[in-house]
């Protein structure tokens, strides 16, 4: 289908956008990447009046580490999040997370700001943010505010971002040595959303105990989810198998979902078991395989 | 209201004026008259309207023609020169890796950024880059080998003019 007609705006300046923003509020709507949006236009799913095209503006695309923080503009491109050195040694999460959206085509143009504001619950970028305990900087007509992850995400394709306000950067804090982290996920095809996606992060200390756990589940309920009673069984304890699966089972009593096209929902809450405890096995692998430092 | 965009696809210049809405698959096939991008499914599933963005594969449905306004674009038209294919394009043809060729834009393109960003893919990576294309045709196979042979310089017998392409 084709979507129909629309105001187009190409703002070179975040302050030109929160201007068309202000004046056109729930009438406008802002594209980045477009490989959620456009669809969604395409179906007529979305019938924006005025369309306000980031694209233009040219200090969002960075991508730095400074202060145990790596501080993502809203406009870098998956691809060159996929392809960052920074990314890859300081955020392997977000690494790994990144090679499982859609295909190198769509991460070409989609963007980091654009899928955490888009909050599909289904998707690898708002589910990282939440395990991380991420945050993000929103500008607006009253100047900038932080967002930490928990409250931003409110229901489907839903977040705490006002109508006036763009998503500027992402925050991601650099965890300590002796982490390991996985992201996997269930889909169909390579490449498709995913039915069930988990997140894991485990830090072990000297004395071999869990110091931190992080999980995260993506595609089981309005937002993506913390785990919070499955962190608290592994934390101060060795960390073995036996602790993993209790882990996974916590957490998949813990979620929700609905049924689908799909799978149904007993379905997605026994592969929730599943891949939270592939996620916990492999997260600890990995922070066993990083340096005694 | 219309609007004036700039492009060059496949080196030749063009202004044009566009509605917002139109879609970029749109205004390459009506208003440039390049078919060879071919429009699937419209909504970035089937990636038979992928083309070459600034040097990057990015599916034309996904994009309006406005937003490409200054953009270095390059069609399936673009690929070969004078008629002549591609090495990967005669690989293609060399392994029956194509049947229909309503993919077969979409593969090229992203098989050419594969190649590009790795000179040396394996099985794996190769499948991983044409998982954006569908092809009901081929059952992926022989694309596959077309690509393992691209990427070796394996093609075949050097066919560098085209029976039925244009003269040079």
């Amino acid at each position: 289908m084709k979507p129909s007609a629309f105001e187009y705006f190409r703002p070179t300046s975040i302050d030109e956008a929160l201007g068309l923003l202000e004046r056109y509020d729930f009438e406008a709507k802002v594209v980045a990447g477009g490989q959620s949006l456009v669809p969604l236009m395409n179906f007529r799913l979305a019938a924006p009046a005025y369309l306000v095209d980031t694209n233009g503006i040219s200090d969002l695309s960075y991508i730095r580490r400074t202060d145990g923080v790596i501080a993502l503009g809203a406009m870098a491109r998956q691809s060159e999040i996929e392809d960052s050195p920074v990314v890859a040694e300081s955020c392997p999460l977000l690494h790994e997370a990144t090679k499982l959206i859609g295909h190198r085509t769509v991460r070409n143009r989609g963007t980091i700001g654009g899928s955490i504001a888009h909050a599909d619950p289904s998707a690898e970028y708002p589910t990282v943010l939440l395990a991380l305990d991420g945050e993000v900087v929103v500008r607006g007509p009253a100047g900038k505010r932080v967002i930490p992850a928990r409250e931003l995400f409110l229901t489907i394709c839903t977040t705490t971002i006002a109508p006036n306000e763009l998503l500027t950067e992402i925050r991601l804090p650099v965890l300590p040595a002796g982490t390991g982290s996985a992201f996997v996920e269930l889909n169909r095809r390579h490449g498709d959303w995913a039915i069930v996606g988990a997140a894991a992060v485990l830090t072990v200390g000297r004395d071999g105990a869990c110091s931190d756990a992080r999980i995260a589940v993506a595609g089981v309920g309005g937002t993506p989810i913390r785990c919070s009673e499955a962190e608290d069984i592994l934390e101060g304890r060795g960390l073995d198998e036996t602790l993993f699966e209790a882990a996974a089972e916590r957490a998949a009593a813990a979620v929700d979902p609905v049924d689908d096209l799909h799978a149904t929902a007993d379905y997605k809450r026994a592969m929730v078991k599943v891949f939270v405890g592939r996620a916990l096995t492999l997260a600890s692998e990995r922070c066993r395989r990083m340096p005694d430092v | 209201m219309s609007r004036e965009i700039r492009v060059t696809v496949n080196g030749i210049d063009h202004v044009r004026h566009v509605q917002p809405r139109k879609l970029l698959t749109d205004f390459l096939r009506e208003d440039l008259e390049l078919t060879g991008t071919h429009v699937g499914c419209e909504h970035g599933v089937c990636g038979a309207c992928t083309i070459l963005l600034n040097g990057q594969t990015a599916r034309s449905c996904l994009m309006f023609a406005v937003q490409a306004d200054g953009a270095d674009i390059v069609t399936i038209e673009g690929l070969g020169e004078n008629g002549n294919l591609t090495a990967l394009q005669e690989a293609f043809w060399a392994n029956h890796g194509l049947q229909c060729g309503f993919c077969t834009p979409g593969m090229l393109m992203c098989a050419g950024e594969l190649l590009r960003r790795n000179a040396e893919p394996s099985d794996h990576e190769i499948r991983e880059a044409i998982s954006g294309v569908l092809c009901r045709c081929t059952g992926y196979h022989h694309i596959i080998e077309a690509v393992r042979d691209a990427a070796r310089g394996q093609v075949g017998e050097s066919k560098t003019s085209v029976p039925g392409a244009a003269p040079q």
